[in-house]
């Protein structure tokens, strides 16, 4: 992303904020709309007419929510209104080269001194990190106990003493994230969310928002074209053994297959909010993760089937199809099964909250 | 898509909610999984060695008839419950899960397709299924083909009485079964009639299927001659296709019934049985296994209420949720019962091992009526227009 992308999306937010639709569920008192069940209502309308995305997704979708449950009546009136105005961009700092799926084996460590705390550690894929303001930050303040020997701080990034961020280059070649290294920063202890030794309930608390099983602060992104049309139109242009893919018995059923799961993933949502309909409350919220991000991923992966030859095609070539999208959002959508918790980890979550089966370790 | 006015909980309200849930320990009380199979399996070799046919519950059966379901597809009109298709898939997801043996599905399956008859031809046979007559539909050629209009069976006029020769194939529940909803060609025309299985000329010539929850049967017309009145329809192809949805999300329903007994009783079993010092649920290459057979149920039944509530809204989407629905059902069905019995390990692969009787049953209405694979060319045809 560039500088103007980012101004135009900073300018996308606040526009939207000041119209009432981010934020909409936030209580008013922390400069939100002080409604209830609005924020759905927006993120539906802006995704059928295909908005721009909210630029301060983790601000909006992790600080926020974690704020309101954890924070101070300071924390919260310092920190709501930037973030739903998108003033402040917040960054995530869970991750570490040590610490990916195995998140509890955080090992920044937050050194107490003075009335703050001394910070020294090395996070990464942290998106959005070059033009944070702030981060949500897990660290260890204990190494007497793995989950009670963390810390969770709102910790200042932009231009903050200690804080280097260094971009990250993805295995397209572009650059998306970043690495934060912390070397003796200073964070002041009325930054620290909950009490010391909390982090780990606070960081359950994000997850489950990140994770899209809670009703976030608002903003989600719309697609001007829906997956399935997209394949269709790229079926009809590329060819297959001499006819149009669009003819291809095998490659029909493929695209019929991804209506379906379209579809259930449509008809989990409304689902979700019938009780009756339901035998366990985190049933379908907590396969949202797991089914969105290979939703994502199948659709171009099949995209890329689809083009042939032509999915080879990197997107400076004038031959790729739809600008090189297919196989760009296929390697990209790795991000997404990875991320936020691998599908993996997701898998154990479910098999164990949901359907009761012996932790996995 | 649903429209912006589609019910947000697709229709299902307290009634279906109280009808799902009288069914479910109706069920419990009536078909605990030892009686079903001290039912249709105290014998291995009767079915399979002899050929006799499956055994079945009537005592139940006249229970079920005194709750009232054959007629609660029947409108009120006609002295049924008139219960809307949200309703109806939630009680038949219970009957899929008990893996109940009864001409049930087949008599709701009937009804569906006599609701789109003539009205007034139609009445007095829904009345009498509504007053407890099962039903089935007898409208299949030999070449098991799922198309309207593909039917083996003739008809001539003869005065005010229809001659129908020819056979009828794979027809649910046909032992089980006082009235048979048939197709006959007729000239250019498709009739759609009722022919009781007790008319003289019917030949039952009964199939020998895995499936030891249902009968199935091809039945010979020979000469068999019924009342004019007992045509419903001239035009059945447009009635097969009106009901259609409704008989697809039926199956579905039974389907995503069985698969959820799978997905439980598999569990169970992984939390108990101990390998290598832990129980089996700890290892992923269970544990996640399960997770997928349980996203593929909600898919399958998150698209089986929506197509209900398209039906019961009267959508011009209904045909393709139901198709969407079959398609995810049979695919989730196929799915759990292959992991039912690998997960289960040797005794998932015996007979005293109750998951061959869900896998059988599941896998009869995979194919019943059309599988993925076929429901998914079929919606090419609409979706890829």
């Amino acid at each position: 992303m560039t500088t103007t992308q980012r101004d135009y999306l900073v300018d996308w937010q606040r526009k939207c904020f000041d119209a009432g639709l981010v934020g909409a569920d936030i209580p008013s008192e922390y400069g939100g709309g002080g409604h209830q069940g609005f924020q759905r209502i927006a993120n539906q309308e802006m995704g059928r007419a295909g908005t721009p995305f909210m630029i301060n997704i983790v601000g909006l979708n992790m600080a926020v929510p974690t704020i309101l449950v954890h924070g101070t009546e300071e924390q919260k009136k310092k920190f709501i209104r930037p973030a739903l105005r998108g003033d402040e961009i917040w960054c995530q700092g869970f991750s570490e080269p040590g610490a990916g799926s195995d998140m509890a084996n955080q090992q920044t460590m937050a050194v107490p001194q003075g009335d703050g705390w001394v910070v020294n550690g090395h996070k990464v894929w942290t998106s959005l990190g070059h033009f944070a303001q702030w981060m949500i930050l897990l660290a260890r303040t204990s190494r007497d106990h793995k989950y009670d020997g963390l810390t969770y701080f709102l910790s200042p990034i932009e231009g903050h003493p200690g804080v280097t961020v260094r971009p990250l280059v993805k295995m397209t070649g572009e650059s998306g994230f970043n690495e934060v290294l912390f070397e003796d920063a200073v964070i002041a202890d009325a930054l620290r969310l909950d009490d010391v030794g909390k982090g780990w309930t606070v960081a359950m608390t994000t997850l489950t928002y990140e994770r899209g099983a809670a009703e976030s602060a608002g903003g989600t992104s719309g697609e001007r074209v829906p997956p399935i049309r997209q394949l269709i139109d790229l079926a009809r242009k590329s060819f297959r053994n001499g006819v149009p893919a669009i003819e291809d018995p095998a490659t029909r059923d493929a695209i019929v297959q991804r209506a379906i799961v379209a579809e259930g993933i449509r008809q989990n949502g409304r689902r979700a909010r019938v009780p009756a309909l339901c035998d366990h409350p985190m049933r379908l919220p907590l396969q949202s993760k797991v089914t969105g991000s290979e939703f994502s991923q199948d659709n171009a992966k099949l995209g890329v089937e689809i083009a042939g030859a032509h999915g080879t095609l990197y997107k400076l070539d004038r031959n790729a199809p739809d600008e090189g999208h297919w196989p760009l959002a296929y390697m990209n959508s790795y991000g997404h099964t990875i991320a936020a918790g691998t599908n993996e980890i997701q898998r154990n979550i479910l098999g164990e909250r949901v359907l009761g089966l012996a932790k996995s370790k | 898509m649903a429209s912006s006015g589609a019910p947000k909980d697709f229709g299902f309200g307290e009634d279906e909610e109280l009808l799902r849930d009288l069914a479910r320990k109706f069920l419990d009380e009536q078909l605990p999984v030892e009686k079903l199979r001290a039912l249709v399996a105290a014998d291995p070799e009767a079915v399979y060695e002899r050929g006799e046919p499956s055994t079945w519950d009537e005592g139940l059966w006249k229970q079920i008839v005194e709750l009232g379901w054959t007629g609660l597809a029947v409108p009120e009109t006609a002295g049924g419950a008139g219960f809307k298709a949200a309703g109806i898939v939630g009680l038949v997801e219970e009957v899929g899960r008990h893996a109940l043996p009864s001409p049930l599905i087949s008599t709701l399956n009937a009804t569906y397709v006599l609701r789109e008859g003539e009205p007034d031809a139609a009445a007095a046979w829904l009345a009498r299924i509504a007053d407890g007559a099962s039903a089935t539909l007898a409208i299949t050629d030999a070449r098991g083909s799922w198309a309207a209009g593909d039917t083996d069976v003739s008809a001539r006029e003869e005065g005010d009485a229809i001659v129908l020769s020819g056979r009828a194939s794979f027809v649910q529940d046909a032992q089980k079964a006082e009235l048979l909803v048939t197709t006959a060609r007729l000239g250019d025309a498709l009739l759609l009639c009722v022919v009781p299985s007790d008319a003289a000329g019917l030949e039952f010539e009964r199939d020998h299927i895995h499936d030891l929850t249902r009968d199935q049967a091809s039945i010979g017309f020979r000469e068999v001659r019924i009342p004019t009145a007992n045509v419903v329809s001239r035009d059945a192809a447009t009635a097969l296709e009106r009901a259609w949805p409704s008989v697809l999300v039926t199956v579905a329903a039974d389907l995503c019934g069985t698969s959820e007994w799978q997905l439980q009783t598999t569990v169970e079993y992984a939390k108990h049985r101990k390998q290598f010092d832990h129980p089996l649920g700890f290892f992923q290459a269970v544990k996640h296994p399960l997770v997928d057979v349980m996203i593929g149920i909600d898919r399958a039944r998150s698209i089986l209420y929506h197509a209900a509530c398209c039906i019961d809204e009267g959508n011009d989407g209904a045909e393709t949720a139901a198709r969407m629905a079959k398609s995810a059902a049979s695919d989730a069905g196929a799915y759990a019962s292959d992991r039912s019995v690998q997960l289960h390990g040797g005794i998932g692969f015996t007979w005293e091992c109750d998951v061959h009787l869900f896998f059988k049953r599941s896998l009869h209405n995979q194919l019943l009526y059309g599988d993925g694979t076929y429901q998914r060319q079929l919606l090419a045809e609409k979706l890829l227009a």
